[in-house]
């Protein structure tokens, strides 16, 4: 097995809110990401997703505090901060934002845009920088000739295409994708999820793909950790913990996504996720879940190797929890 | 016949509408006598929606599909076609004609975030539409009324909701109260415009669920949605629509399952499945929906078309029965898999207009 090129060891985030409260959004995860492997983090709104893969990149507000680890090549770089994280941003890991389609300057050229990162980093500049671009975008699916265009003379599609590609500018090991392609139409979905595949096949690059779309992930990623108020409820690898799930909220998650051809009934998950600014006894899941039994409300599930790579933060693993309440 | 004879008159029948929109010359365009420019956002749309049937119009952003709502509540001016209500020829009424007939159809939006009134209490919300028609009545009528509406909008109990402002709610319970604030008129029609689109996956399911018990109470529902998946689960019929058109139109799963127009096929390649051993090879089309203010001639798909032959450039096809379909009111618009007889009438403009459905 190769090296890890991404290892994230007991992440948490907490964010101050007003009267001295805390917000505790990321709560203790951990996951590797091979080179090459696409990873999906899935969940409601609310759950820690994005937060967590802006705390990798070490692009949290000022009002975040972290604490955990994050190894990129075996260096943990929030150690000390912006100073060990901003050598690494864009060249070993970079990100598609949540919306970058829009996020365009709409009177700079595209060119000029992807270009911005290699001059920033001093990975290229001048002529080189712009021949880069014009390969860049040949790689992601635009004529090179495009790359003195401006932002509006591009389609949605496009325009997301060219964030993908500004996301390459300086080469990254690690792609963080958050929702990339939700606001566009399925056809056109379609043609970037078919990039983002391409994409790692060529250049050997890894992703975190993070969305609200299961089948999406079911389609693009091997691997998928379902988050739930701030914890990887589950994770393995993706048709197993389809066909095997061994948390709940996975099953039910699942449950409630429409299939196009599924014949099984379509159930909505009752209540809404907790609010993360309180200490919560038991689990997290409790409240919303079908299957609990005496120790949910009580102790907080630990995390169980369920399968090779599979493990789960759920009660019903714990062979112990589930004699004694018996 | 007498089997069809006993079935329930169709709620809302539209033939042919088209839709079109001006493009803005400007001064300088009109000055310069730039030629005058349409959007041809719907050009010829037939369909029925019948009572306690849902109709899921399908398509990608800019088809038409939105348009056709808007069409069909009266909200934009068509230029041409029909739009029948229980019957009555609706489309040349004026607004204060239309008035009464707003109570009977209501529409449902995609953002409830956006759709509720933030200084509106729940019963403000829901009370407004009573009075707006002139419907109140007593106080204590009235509140008997949109207690009743959330009860069956599935806010339960009303009394633990009715007090509290939107900000208070989730977005799923948002939708519920602005449902709840259609249902209040008790309307026989239901057009909901991406009902699910902006709520969590969690809560989808409950909206959806809710419509399908009221479509089971016999409502008449048109949902618009770009989500094959939801149509495929919930509505009785999926018409899908390209550029204007509707380009297939039949049961759910004789769509989902045997779809027969090429542009249906190449879409439910691309959907996404649940499970991970089930994805099929995607059929990607290149490019993107051309702008509908320059349609293609002929088949309006044939620049995207896998199996495009050399006589759609110039033929418009009609809807009709495909040969490979196993519903018998199952059709589509392709030559080339749903030969008909003719390849469509010439409408006003000199395109070809979709033939009439069989009486």
């Amino acid at each position: 097995m190769s090296q890890p090129v991404l290892r994230v060891e007991d992440l948490h985030v907490w964010f101050d809110l007003s009267g001295g409260r805390e917000l505790h959004a990321v709560q203790g995860v951990s996951f590797e990401l091979r080179p090459g492997e696409r990873m999906g983090l899935v969940g409601e709104s609310g759950c820690g997703k994005t937060t967590t893969i802006l705390a990798i990149m070490g692009l949290l507000p000022g009002s975040a505090s972290v604490a955990g680890k994050v190894f990129l090549d075996g260096e943990n770089v929030l150690e000390k901060g912006e100073e060990t994280v901003s050598p690494h941003r864009w060249r070993d890991v970079s990100m598609v934002f949540q919306g970058a389609m829009n996020a365009f300057n709409p009177v700079k050229t595209i060119g000029s845009q992807i270009a911005e990162p290699m001059e920033l980093h001093g990975t290229a500049t001048g002529k080189a920088a712009k021949a880069q671009v014009r390969e860049l975008l040949e790689l992601v699916g635009i004529s090179g000739s495009r790359a003195d265009r401006y932002p509006h003379e591009f389609s949605g599609g496009m325009r997301q295409r060219a964030a993908i590609a500004l996301s390459l500018a300086c080469e990254p090991k690690v792609l963080l994708a958050d929702e990339p392609t939700t606001a566009l139409d399925v056809m056109v979905q379609a043609q970037i999820l078919e990039l983002l595949v391409r994409l790692t096949h060529d250049l050997g690059l890894s992703m975190i793909l993070v969305t609200h779309d299961l089948p999406v992930v079911a389609q693009v990623c091997d691997r998928a950790a379902v988050m739930y108020a701030g914890e990887i409820a589950e994770m393995g690898e993706m048709s197993t913990i389809y066909h095997d799930p061994r948390h709940p909220y996975t099953r039910m998650l699942f449950a409630a996504t429409p299939d196009l051809l599924g014949e099984d009934d379509v159930k909505s998950i009752p209540g809404a996720p907790p609010r993360l600014d309180r200490e919560m006894v038991g689990c997290p899941f409790a409240p919303r879940c079908d299957s609990t039994f005496a120790p949910c409300t009580v102790t907080h599930p630990r995390r169980i190797e369920v399968g090779p790579g599979h493990e789960a933060i759920c009660h019903l693993n714990d062979t112990v929890m589930v004699e004694e309440s018996a | 016949m007498s089997a069809e004879a006993a079935a329930p008159a169709p709620l809302l029948e539209v033939e042919r509408v088209v839709t079109r929109y001006p493009v803005p010359r400007g001064i300088v365009g009109a000055m310069g006598r730039r030629p005058k420019l349409v959007v041809h956002a719907v050009e010829g749309v037939t369909f029925s929606v019948g009572p306690g049937e849902m109709l899921a119009l399908v398509g990608e952003s800019g088809c038409g599909k939105t348009s056709t709502a808007h069409t069909v509540v009266r909200m934009v001016d068509y230029q041409d076609g029909s739009i029948r209500f229980r019957g009555r020829e609706i489309g040349k009424l004026s607004q204060r004609e239309m008035r009464p007939l707003r109570r009977e159809i209501q529409m449902i939006y995609q953002d409830p975030y956006e759709s509720l009134d933030p200084r509106f209490t729940v019963r403000d919300a829901v009370e407004e539409p009573l009075v707006v028609h002139g419907i109140a009545g007593s106080r204590q009528e009235r509140d008997a009324q949109v207690r009743e509406a959330l009860v069956r909008a599935g806010l339960t109990p009303p009394d633990l909701y009715i007090d509290r402002y939107p900000h208070e709610l989730s977005g799923g319970q948002r939708q519920r109260v602005a449902i709840a604030a259609s249902l209040v008129l008790k309307p026989q029609l239901l057009v909901a415009d991406e009902p699910v689109s902006m709520l969590d996956v969690s809560v989808r399911a409950g909206i959806l669920s809710l419509l399908d018990s009221l479509r089971r109470d016999g409502m008449g529902i048109l949902m618009i949605t770009h989500d094959l998946s939801t149509a495929a689960h919930f509505a009785d019929r999926i018409a899908v629509m390209y550029l204007g058109r509707i380009v297939e139109e039949g049961p759910a799963r004789d769509v989902v399952r045997n779809p027969q127009h090429p542009y249906t096929r190449a879409l439910i390649s691309v959907v996404p499945k649940r499970d991970p051993r089930e994805q099929t090879a995607p059929q990607i089309l290149t490019g993107e929906t051309p702008n509908p203010v320059h349609v293609p001639t002929g088949c309006r798909f044939h620049p995207r078309c896998p199996i495009a032959e050399s006589r759609c450039t110039s033929i418009d096809p009609s809807l009709q029965p495909p040969a490979g379909a196993e519903a018998p009111d199952h059709r589509a618009a392709c030559i080339v898999t749903a030969p008909g007889p003719d390849a469509g009438e010439v409408g006003p403009d000199g395109r070809g207009m979709p033939a009439a459905p069989a009486a």
